[in-house]
C-alpha cells in the first residue's frame, strides 16, 4: 500500500456538506447546491482512487489512533472503491431527485433531510474505504444513527413505529458486530483488512470461531436483510422514496453485504470459513433468502414493499457469491452489488414519481399508468426486466458470473435458487408492465417533473450501459474481478 | 510486627460489637426517624469504642512521654485516640445536619414516622 | 513552575480555601460567590490537570502534609490513577459549577453563598479523598464531602428532605463500615499509610485482614451505590435541586469507586481477596437492573439516576475482571460517564428551569441546542462510536473476552441495548412531538449552554482521544494495579 491522503480526502466533501447545509438553511438553492457539489466531488475523488485499486496497489491514509495499536485508516482497495463509487454516483442522482421530490411534497424539514443524507453518505464512503475493522465499525454504527432521522422523517405514528423497529434491529446487530470485532482483536491481535483474512483456522477452538463468525454475520446480516433478520426493511419503506431508494437500496443494505464480503474475504478468510463449515451455512441462508424474498415480492400489492422484498432477494445474490468463496463467484457477487444498486434505484425512482405525479402506490392501481407516464414506466419496465437477468443488462453480466461460479463449485442448490429467483422476478415485473401499458389510460397524460425524470432516466440508461460495457468507461467489472481475486484468489 | 498490643482486654470489643448490632437494629427496625438517628449515633459510637479498645493496654498509663527512650508497652497508644477525635467531629457534624433535616421534616409533615413522610405521587399534584 | 512539589495538595487547598471564602464574600456580594466558585473550580481543574501532566512526565508525585514523613505522617500521592481521577472530578465539576449559576442565583441572594460554600466543600472532599495516600485521611475527606452533600440535597426542601435523610443514614453506615474496616486493618498491620500497609500485609493476621477488607469494601460499595446497596441514590438525585444533582451525580460515586479500586487493587493486592467474581456479578446486576428500572421511569431525573446505577455497574464489572484491559475500560468509563451524565443532568436542569418539572419527554425541540448536547451524551451512554462510552465498552469487552467470560461480555452488550431504550425514551419528544409553543426563548441561558456544549464536545473528544489517555495514564495505572 502506498501512503496518500486521497482516501481520507474522499470523505471531505460529505463532511463539509454536513457542516454547510444547516448553515444555509435559509437559502434553499444554496443548501441544495452543497449537496449536489459534495456528491459530484466525492464521486470524482473516489474515481481518482480507481487506477491504484485496479493495479492492486491501493492508496492508504492513516490518522489518529482509535485504540492503542489501531488507527483510523482509509484505503482505496478494489472492493472499497467499487462500493464507494457506486454509492457516490448514485448520491448525485438521488440528490437531484430529492430536490424535486421534497419540493413537490412541500416537505417542511428539508434542511434536516439533506444534512442527514450527507451524513449517511459520509458514513457509507467511510465504511467502504475503511482499512481496518474498527474504522469500519465506527462508520457502520454512524450510518445507523444517521439514517434514523430519515426513516422517521414524515413524523407519522407509522413512521415512528418503523423507526423503533429499525433501531432495535440495527442497534442489536451493531452490538453483535461490536462483539465480533472485539473478538477478532482478541484472537488475531490485529484488525486491519488483509486479503485472505487475519484469522487462521487454528486461532481458537472451532466453537469459539463459529461463535465469532455467527456474531459477525448477525451484525452485518441485519443490514444485509438476511432472512430472518430482514423484517425491518419492508417496514422502513414508510420513509420518503428517495430515502428508500438510496439508503435502503444502496447505502444501508449494501453496507451490510459489503460488510459480509469484508468479513468473508478480509477478516475471517475463505480458508477459515471453509474449515468451520460456515461457508456452506451462509450459502444456505443466502439461497433461502434469495428464493423467499422473490416469493414474498410476488405477494405484495404495495409497490415499495414489493421492491423491498425484491431487494432482500437480490442482496442475497451477493451474499451467496461471497459464501461460495471462489474468484469467479466473488466477482459476480461484487458486480451484482453495483448492478442491482443502479437498477433498483431506478425502480424506486419510478415508484416515487408515480406516487408524486399519478398518486399511485399500489400494483392494483397501475392500470394504464404506462400510457399516462410512458417515460417513467418505460424506465421501470426496462430496469425491471434487466434486473431479472435479461441481457444485455448489468444484472445479466453479474448473474452469469454468479451462475458460472456456482456451477464450477458444483453448488447446484445455489444455481437452482438463482434461476428460480430470475423466473420469479419476471413473474412480478411482467404483470406490472402488462397492466401499465396494456390497460387504457386511467387519467390525462402527464409525465413526471424533470427533476424526477432526468435522474431516473439516467440511472436506467446506466443500468443498460453497464451491461453493454461492464468494464468501461467505468471499470466496475475490473474492480470486481480485482477485489474477488484478492479476497478469494488464493 | 502486627499484634493487638501487649496484653489487651477483650471485653470492650464484645461491648463494641453489641452496641454495633444494637445501633444497626435500631436503624432498621424502628419506623420513627428520630429513633433511626439515635440508632445511627449508637452505631457510630460503637466504632469509636472499638478503636479506643485497640489503643488500650493492660497496666498502661496516659501517653505523656518523658525525655529519652521509652518503653511503648507502658503507654496507651495515642494514635487511635487522635483518629477518634476526628471521627467524633465527623459524628457531631453529621448529627447536626441530621437534626436540622429532622426539624424541617417535622415542620413540614407534623410527624417523624416513616409512613407519614410520603409524598403524593407526582400526577396527583 | 512554582510549588511543583505541592501540586498533589494544590487542588484540595484551592477548593477548601474557596469554600471558606464563600460565606465571607457572601456577606458583601452574594451573587459574586458564583464567580468565586467558578474561579476556584477552574483553578483546581487546571492544577489537577497540571498534576496529571507532571505524573505522565515524571512519575508519581508525593507530598507529606505538615512535613511529617510517611508512614507516620499523612501522605498525599499523585500517581497515574489518582491524577486521572482528580482531573476528571475537578474538570467536570468546574463545568457544572459554571452551569449552576442561573438556577442557584434564582433561589435568592441569601442562599447562593451557602450553596457554593457547600459545593466547594463537597468537591474539596472528593478530590481530597482521591489524592489521599492514607486510609484514615480517605475517611475524613469522604465524610467531608458526604456531609456537604447531605446538606446540598436537603436544600431542595419537600421530598428532598426525606431523600436526604435516607442518604444520610445509609451514607453514614457506609462510612462507618469503612472506618471499622480501617480499624481492623490498623489492628492487623499497625499502619494507616496505604503503601506501608500493602507491604506489611504478608505478616498480618489473616482473620483481621479479611474482616477489615470486607468492611472497607462494603462501606465503599454503599458510597458507590453499587447494586444492591444503591437504594439511596435514586431518591437523592431525583429530588435534589437540579444544580445539586448536576454537581454531585457525575462525580460523587466515582470518587468512591476510585477508593474501592485503590483499596482493592493496591492496598490489599498482596492479600488478593477473592472478591473479583463478586464485584463482576454485582456490576452485571447493576447494569441490568439499573437499566431495566430506568426504562420504566416517567420522571426524567429518576431515569437518569437509575441510569447512573447502571453505568456505574460497568466500572464495578471492569474492576472485578481485574485484567489490565478491563481496568482500563473501568477507568475510561469513569471519565466517559462523568462527562455524559453531567451533560444530561445539566440539560435536565435547563428543562426544569423552564417550569413543569422534568417528565420524560419534556426535552423537546423548543430547546434545540440543549437537546443536541443531550443526544450526544445519550449516545455515549449507549456506546455509539466515536464517543467515549463506546471505547470504554470496547476495553471492557476485550477484558471480558480475554478472561474467557462470554456472559460478562453479553451483559456489557445488553447494557448498551437497555441504554438505547432509555435514552430513546428520554429524548423521545425530540423525534415524535412538535415544538411546544412557549412565550419567550425557552432555550437554556448562555452559561448553561456553554457548559453543555463543552461537555458534549468532551464526550466525543474523550472517544477520539482515548488512545492517548489510555497509553499515558490508564495503562500504567492498570498495570501497576494488576501487579504487572
Amino acid at each position: 500500500m502506498t501512503a496518500s491522503p486521497l482516501p481520507a480526502l474522499a470523505l471531505a466533501p460529505a463532511a463539509l456538506a454536513v457542516a454547510l447545509i444547516p448553515l444555509s438553511r435559509r437559502r434553499p438553492a444554496l443548501r441544495e447546491a452543497w449537496s449536489v457539489l459534495a456528491a459530484l466531488a466525492q464521486t470524482g475523488l473516489v474515481a481518482a482512487l480507481v487506477p491504484a485499486a485496479l493495479a492492486g496497489a491501493p492508496l492508504r491514509a492513516e490518522g489518529l489512533a482509535l485504540v492503542p495499536g489501531v488507527p483510523l485508516a482509509f484505503a482505496g482497495d478494489a472492493l472499497g472503491v467499487l462500493f464507494a463509487l457506486v454509492a457516490s454516483a448514485l448520491w448525485a442522482a438521488t440528490t437531484v431527485y430529492s430536490i424535486g421530490y421534497t419540493r413537490a411534497l412541500a416537505d417542511p424539514a428539508q434542511t434536516r433531510y439533506f444534512a442527514c443524507f450527507a451524513l449517511c453518505l459520509l458514513a457509507t464512503v467511510g465504511l467502504a474505504l475503511a482499512a481496518n475493522f474498527l474504522t469500519f465499525l465506527l462508520c457502520f454504527e454512524l450510518l445507523t444513527v444517521a439514517t434514523y432521522p430519515l426513516v422517521v422523517h414524515t413524523g407519522t405514528a407509522e413512521a415512528h413505529r418503523a423507526g423503533r423497529i429499525y433501531l432495535v434491529y440495527t442497534l442489536g446487530g451493531g452490538a453483535a458486530l461490536l462483539a465480533a470485532v472485539v473478538g477478532t482483536a482478541t484472537l488475531a491481535g490485529r484488525l486491519d483488512f488483509v486479503p485472505g483474512g487475519i484469522l487462521r483456522p487454528d486461532a481458537a477452538s472451532v466453537p469459539v470461531l463459529r461463535g465469532l463468525v455467527l456474531l459477525a454475520v448477525l451484525g452485518c446480516g441485519v443490514k444485509a436483510a438476511l432472512v430472518p433478520l430482514h423484517t425491518w426493511l419492508p417496514v422502513a419503506m414508510v420513509a420518503p422514496t428517495p430515502v428508500s431508494a438510496l439508503l435502503h437500496a444502496v447505502a444501508v443494505v449494501k453496507a451490510g453485504v459489503f460488510g459480509l464480503a469484508r468479513v468473508a474475504g478480509f477478516v475471517v478468510g475463505p480458508e477459515t470459513l471453509a474449515a468451520l463449515g460456515a461457508d456452506t451455512a451462509l450459502a444456505g441462508v443466502a439461497a433461502a433468502t434469495v428464493v423467499l424474498g422473490s416469493l414474498a415480492a410476488l405477494a405484495q400489492d404495495n409497490l415499495k414493499r414489493l421492491l423491498a422484498f425484491s431487494t432482500i432477494s437480490h442482496l442475497s445474490y451477493v451474499v451467496l457469491g461471497v459464501a461460495l468463496g471462489t474468484p469467479g463467484a466473488g466477482a459476480g457477487a461484487l458486480l451484482h452489488l453495483a448492478s442491482h444498486a443502479v437498477l433498483k434505484i431506478t425502480l424506486f425512482f419510478c415508484a416515487g414519481a408515480l406516487h408524486v405525479t399519478a398518486h399511485v402506490e399500489r400494483v392494483s392501481e397501475l392500470d394504464g399508468v404506462g400510457r399516462r407516464m410512458p417515460l417513467t414506466m418505460g424506465a421501470f419496465a426496462l430496469s425491471g426486466f434487466l434486473l431479472a437477468g435479461l441481457p444485455p443488462g448489468a444484472a445479466f453480466v453479474s448473474k452469469w458470473r454468479l451462475l458460472e461460479g456456482a456451477a464450477t463449485a458444483s453448488a447446484w442448490a445455489a444455481v437452482g435458487a438463482l434461476l428460480l429467483s430470475g423466473l420469479l422476478n419476471l413473474a412480478y415485473v411482467a404483470p406490472i408492465v402488462v397492466r401499465a401499458f396494456g390497460a387504457p389510460a386511467s387519467g390525462p397524460r402527464r409525465e413526471a417533473p424533470l427533476t424526477l425524470l432526468l435522474p431516473l432516466l439516467a440511472t436506467a440508461a446506466a443500468g443498460l450501459l453497464l451491461g453493454l460495457a461492464p468494464d468501461g468507461p467505468v471499470p466496475l467489472l475490473g474492480l470486481a474481478v480485482t477485489a474477488a481475486g484478492a479476497a478469494w484468489g488464493r | 510486627m502486627a499484634s493487638l498490643g501487649s496484653g489487651t482486654v477483650s471485653a470492650p470489643y464484645a461491648v463494641a460489637i453489641a452496641l454495633l448490632m444494637l445501633g444497626l437494629y435500631t436503624m432498621v427496625a424502628h419506623r420513627n426517624l428520630l429513633k433511626k438517628f439515635v440508632g445511627m449515633t449508637i452505631f457510630q459510637t460503637a466504632i469509636i469504642l472499638f478503636f479506643l479498645a485497640l489503643s488500650a493496654k493492660r497496666d498502661a498509663t496516659l501517653p505523656i512521654l518523658p525525655e529519652g527512650p521509652v518503653d511503648a508497652r507502658l503507654y496507651v497508644n495515642p494514635l487511635p485516640h487522635a483518629l477518634m477525635l476526628t471521627a467524633i467531629v465527623v459524628m457531631v457534624a453529621t448529627a447536626g445536619v441530621a437534626l436540622a433535616i429532622l426539624i424541617r421534616l417535622y415542620a413540614r409533615y407534623g410527624s417523624l414516622e416513616e409512613e407519614a413522610i410520603v409524598e403524593p405521587p407526582p400526577e396527583a399534584r | 513552575m512554582p510549588g511543583g512539589e505541592q501540586l498533589p495538595i494544590l487542588p484540595v487547598a484551592v477548593l477548601l480555601t474557596a469554600a471558606v471564602l464563600a460565606p465571607i464574600v457572601g456577606l458583601v456580594a452574594p451573587r459574586a460567590t458564583w464567580g468565586l466558585a467558578v474561579l476556584g473550580g477552574g483553578v483546581a481543574a487546571v492544577t489537577a490537570l497540571a498534576g496529571a501532566l507532571r505524573v505522565v512526565a515524571h512519575g508519581p508525585q508525593r507530598y507529606a502534609v505538615g512535613g511529617w514523613p510517611p508512614p507516620w505522617g499523612i501522605e498525599v500521592v499523585l500517581d497515574p490513577l489518582s491524577a486521572f481521577t482528580a482531573a476528571v472530578v475537578t474538570g467536570v465539576t468546574a463545568v457544572t459549577l459554571l452551569t449552576s449559576g442561573p438556577a442557584v442565583l434564582a433561589t435568592g441572594d441569601a442562599r447562593a453563598p451557602t450553596f457554593y460554600a457547600l459545593a466547594l466543600l463537597a468537591e474539596g472532599g472528593l478530590v481530597g479523598l482521591v489524592v489521599s495516600g492514607d486510609l484514615f485521611n480517605v475517611f475524613v475527606f469522604l465524610e467531608l464531602a458526604a456531609i456537604a452533600s447531605y446538606a446540598l440535597v436537603a436544600s431542595g426542601g419537600g421530598p428532598a428532605l426525606a431523600a436526604a435523610f435516607r442518604y444520610l443514614l445509609l451514607g453514614t453506615v457506609g462510612a462507618s463500615f469503612y472506618l471499622l474496616g480501617v480499624g481492623l486493618l490498623y489492628a492487623a498491620t499497625g499502619t494507616l499509610n496505604m503503601a506501608d500497609l500493602a507491604a506489611r500485609l504478608a505478616d498480618a493476621a489473616r482473620p483481621l485482614v479479611a474482616g477489615g477488607a470486607a468492611f472497607v469494601l462494603v462501606g465503599l460499595a454503599i458510597k458507590m451505590a453499587l447494586f444492591p446497596l444503591h437504594a439511596w441514590l435514586p431518591e437523592a438525585y431525583t429530588h435534589a435541586p437540579a444544580p445539586v444533582a448536576a454537581l454531585l451525580a457525575p462525580v460523587a460515586t466515582k470518587a468512591a469507586a476510585y477508593a474501592l479500586a485503590r483499596v482493592l487493587l493496591e492496598v490489599l493486592r498482596p492479600e488478593a481477596p477473592p472478591v473479583g467474581a463478586l464485584l463482576t456479578a454485582a456490576g452485571s446486576a447493576a447494569i441490568l437492573v439499573g437499566g431495566l428500572q430506568a426504562l420504566r421511569q416517567t420522571d426524567g431525573r429518576r431515569l437518569l439516576a437509575y441510569s447512573s446505577v447502571s453505568q456505574l455497574g460497568y466500572v464495578a464489572l471492569g474492576l472485578g475482571l481485574g485484567t489490565p484491559v478491563a481496568l482500563v475500560g473501568a477507568y475510561l468509563q469513569v471519565l466517559a460517564h462523568a462527562v455524559a451524565k453531567a451533560a444530561l443532568f445539566v440539560a435536565a436542569g435547563a428543562v426544569a428551569a423552564r417550569g413543569g418539572g422534568v417528565r420524560v419527554g419534556a426535552l423537546d425541540r423548543a430547546m434545540p441546542r440543549t437537546a443536541a448536547c443531550a443526544v450526544a451524551a445519550g449516545l455515549s451512554m449507549v456506546g455509539v462510536p466515536p464517543t467515549g462510552g463506546f471505547f470504554a465498552k470496547w476495553y471492557l469487552l476485550q477484558g471480558a473476552l480475554e478472561a474467557a467470560q462470554p456472559l460478562v461480555a453479553a451483559v456489557v452488550l445488553g447494557g448498551s441495548l437497555l441504554a438505547a431504550g432509555y435514552v430513546y425514551r428520554f429524548t423521545e419528544r425530540l423525534w415524535v412531538g412538535t415544538a411546544t409553543p412557549t412565550a419567550g426563548d425557552p432555550e437554556a441561558p448562555a452559561c448553561v449552554l456553554a457548559g453543555l456544549v463543552a461537555l458534549a464536545v468532551a464526550v466525543v473528544g474523550v472517544g477520539l482521544g482515548n488512545a492517548v489517555i489510555v497509553e499515558r495514564l490508564l495503562l500504567p495505572a492498570a498495570r501497576g494495579a494488576a501487579g504487572g
